[in-house]
């Protein structure tokens, strides 16, 4: 048992050295100027189209851009930190993979000087040059607004909310009861359905109950707003109230395509990759930038599908 | 009759205080509609309690019927949209019937408390799903599969109809077959049980096999209503069935207790839940009258035990 353990570890400290030797192999002495980008998992539809645009961003403007994939760990994540910071990178992107680890990160980067940059998530601790993220509140009122638009200010709504907690999903949320407020439209029934599909769906079925008569639902993401969908055809009603949702992920793309979804709040992770290279280069040139910089959001409707 | 009734009464009264209060409290209660909403609602738990039932009548425990309900979920999903519905049906119910027996021969062959052996294999088929599905749904179910979860027939929803069937097939085996005798007599004593010559080991593995069965049936009507199969599907629902069938008054240490009880344990939450629901009382504050509730029925249980 022994000898397997030590057998193992050689393995693995073998396999570690040869990884991060062909890690390290680019990228170096060519004069160029040297961004890294820590990414939380390139599984994630989302991250990978993130670094899509960082690294076009990267080649257009001549930069060397070297990517390092957490893989959905917290603790690889902090030693790609900490390779980006031997490799003396000119500044670091990262996209954490939660707020605590990126606190962990961030003083690392801050320790050796290393200007970074927070792309979503956020942080709960370290210093950022800036922070770059969706503009949840804006999403919030574009749904709010298109709601208005079409059922009217004698309208009701409904408001699905995610997990109390989360931040972002709060912000879509203040957004959207903004517009509410400002239009006079009243929101009959507001519950959390802790961003799943399932839960969106009874609690929808529930509200239904007391409110068979509402015209519109906002759900703080495509989840719950497909769940709601479902209760609202299982429940005969469809058609008769219309669902925003938030994200632009596949399956509301679809349930907007075929009619079901009115329409879904897209986030515009090319645009954010592009935006957080942009600030990377601004920073390294001295110019000032601001400590928090939103990435706009789109409405997407059956309009802009055809 | 009050004798025949036994163990049920305690819950049945709960139940029946429940849904006077929530009459006078809102008005949408009591209305057909609603009422239908509510069975609808608790049918895929009351299948999971189902399983639950059987395995905690032997003094076992299982936590990963969840889990298994998000996997199996997912592998008729998948099957369904490539190979056909039969196909899809069959396969998630094999996946049940796998993930059990796995349960059952860890427990029985490899005296791993059951506790243990479910809470590895919770999280390895959590594991397995996110793996298959590579963490998205899988979503868009052909209409005919959607009227499991849609339909009705004799205006009863059809996932009430499986849940009451699959109840009442339990619930007979239970009370007029020998595997069911050896369920009640594994609970109330398994070493006496062996001692009369009873396999117990087999009997044991069969019951955690027809758990993961009735899961993967749960799976199936769970996709069907929701038309599709989320990765993150079912987490926590193993404490929910085991919270209706405790509430329900079956004895975590084995031998006492029925699927009746259960059913009406798996009425009483989901009345709770549509009832909070209906006041818009905040998810926070939910669960803690759930959390409540369920330790009030045990305590009246046990108080009432004294009292005989």
């Amino acid at each position: 048992m022994k000898k397997f353990t030590s057998l193992l570890i050689i393995t693995l400290a073998i396999g570690a050295i040869a990884f991060s030797g062909c890690s390290s192999r680019r990228g170096t002495d060519t004069g160029k100027v040297r961004i890294g980008y820590s990414t939380p998992a390139l599984t994630n539809q989302f991250w990978n189209r993130v670094t899509e645009g960082i690294q076009k961003e990267g080649e257009a403007g001549g930069i060397d851009v070297i990517v390092a994939d957490a893989q959905g760990d917290s603790g690889k994540q902090l030693s790609d930190i900490e390779d980006l910071v031997q490799k003396k990178v000119s500044a670091i992107l990262i996209s954490p993979w939660d707020t605590d680890t990126a606190a962990s990160c961030l003083r690392k980067a801050n320790r050796a000087g290393i200007p970074i940059i927070v792309v979503d998530i956020g942080t709960s601790g370290g210093e950022y040059a800036s922070f770059i993220v969706s503009d949840n509140k804006e999403g919030g009122r574009m749904a709010g607004r298109y709601i208005a638009e079409k059922i009217g200010d004698s309208g009701k709504a409904v408001h699905i909310q995610c997990q109390l907690g989360a931040r972002n999903a709060q912000l879509r949320g203040e957004g959207f009861e903004e517009i509410m407020n400002e239009k006079g439209i009243s929101i009959v029934a507001k519950q959390p359905a802790d961003s799943r599909r399932d839960l969106g769906m009874s609690v929808m079925e529930n509200i239904l109950q007391k409110n068979p008569d509402v015209n519109a639902v906002f759900a703080q993401n495509d989840e719950m707003a497909l769940g709601a969908l479902r209760a609202i055809q299982t429940g005969g009603l469809e058609g008769k109230i219309m669902v925003v949702g938030f994200d632009g992920n596949n399956d509301a793309i679809d349930a907007i395509r075929e009619g079901g979804m009115a329409a879904s709040v897209g986030q515009q992770p090319e645009e954010m990759g592009r935006i957080a290279m942009q600030t990377a280069v601004k920073i390294i040139n001295g110019e000032t930038v601001d400590k928090q910089i939103f990435v706009p959001v789109k409405l997407i409707t059956k309009d802009d599908l055809k | 009759m009050l004798k025949k009734l036994g163990g049920i009464i305690g819950p049945l009264v709960g139940l029946i205080i429940i849904c006077i209060i929530l009459t006078i409290m809102s008005a949408n209660f009591l209305t057909a509609g609603n009422l239908s909403n509510i069975v609808k609602q608790i049918s895929v738990n009351a299948i999971l309690a189902t399983g639950a039932t059987l395995i905690i009548l032997t003094g076992g425990i299982d936590l990963s019927v969840g889990s298994l309900l998000a996997l199996a979920g997912a592998v008729a999903g998948h099957f369904l949209l490539t190979a056909g519905i039969p196909a899809g049906i069959i396969a998630g119910l094999i996946v049940g019937v796998i993930a059990g027996s796995a349960n059952g021969l860890l427990i029985s062959y490899g005296r791993v408390a059951p506790f243990i052996v479910t809470l590895g294999t919770m999280t390895i088929l959590r594991s397995l799903t996110l793996v298959f599905t590579n963490g998205k749904p899988i979503s868009n179910y052909p209409e005919s599969f959607l009227a499991i979860g849609e339909g009705e027939i004799f205006h009863i929803p059809i996932p009430v109809l499986i849940a009451l069937l699959v109840m009442l097939a339990c619930h007979l085996m239970l009370k007029h077959t020998r595997f069911g005798r050896y369920i009640y007599a594994i609970g109330g004593n398994e070493e006496a049980t062996k001692l009369s010559g009873i396999k117990v080991k087999l009997q044991k593995t069969k019951v955690y096999v027809l758990a993961g069965l009735l899961s993967a049936i749960g799976a199936i009507v769970f996709i069907s209503r929701l038309d599709s199969a989320q990765p993150q599907a079912g987490v926590g629902f193993e404490l929910d069935a085991i919270a209706a069938v405790v509430i329900g008054g079956t004895s975590l240490s084995g031998g006492q207790g029925g699927i009746p009880g259960t059913l009406i344990g798996a009425l009483i939450m989901g009345v709770l839940r549509n009832g909070l629901n209906l006041m818009e009382v905040s998810a926070f504050w939910q669960q803690a009258f759930i959390g409540s509730v369920i330790i009030l029925a045990v305590l009246a249980d046990q108080l009432r035990k004294k009292g005989d």
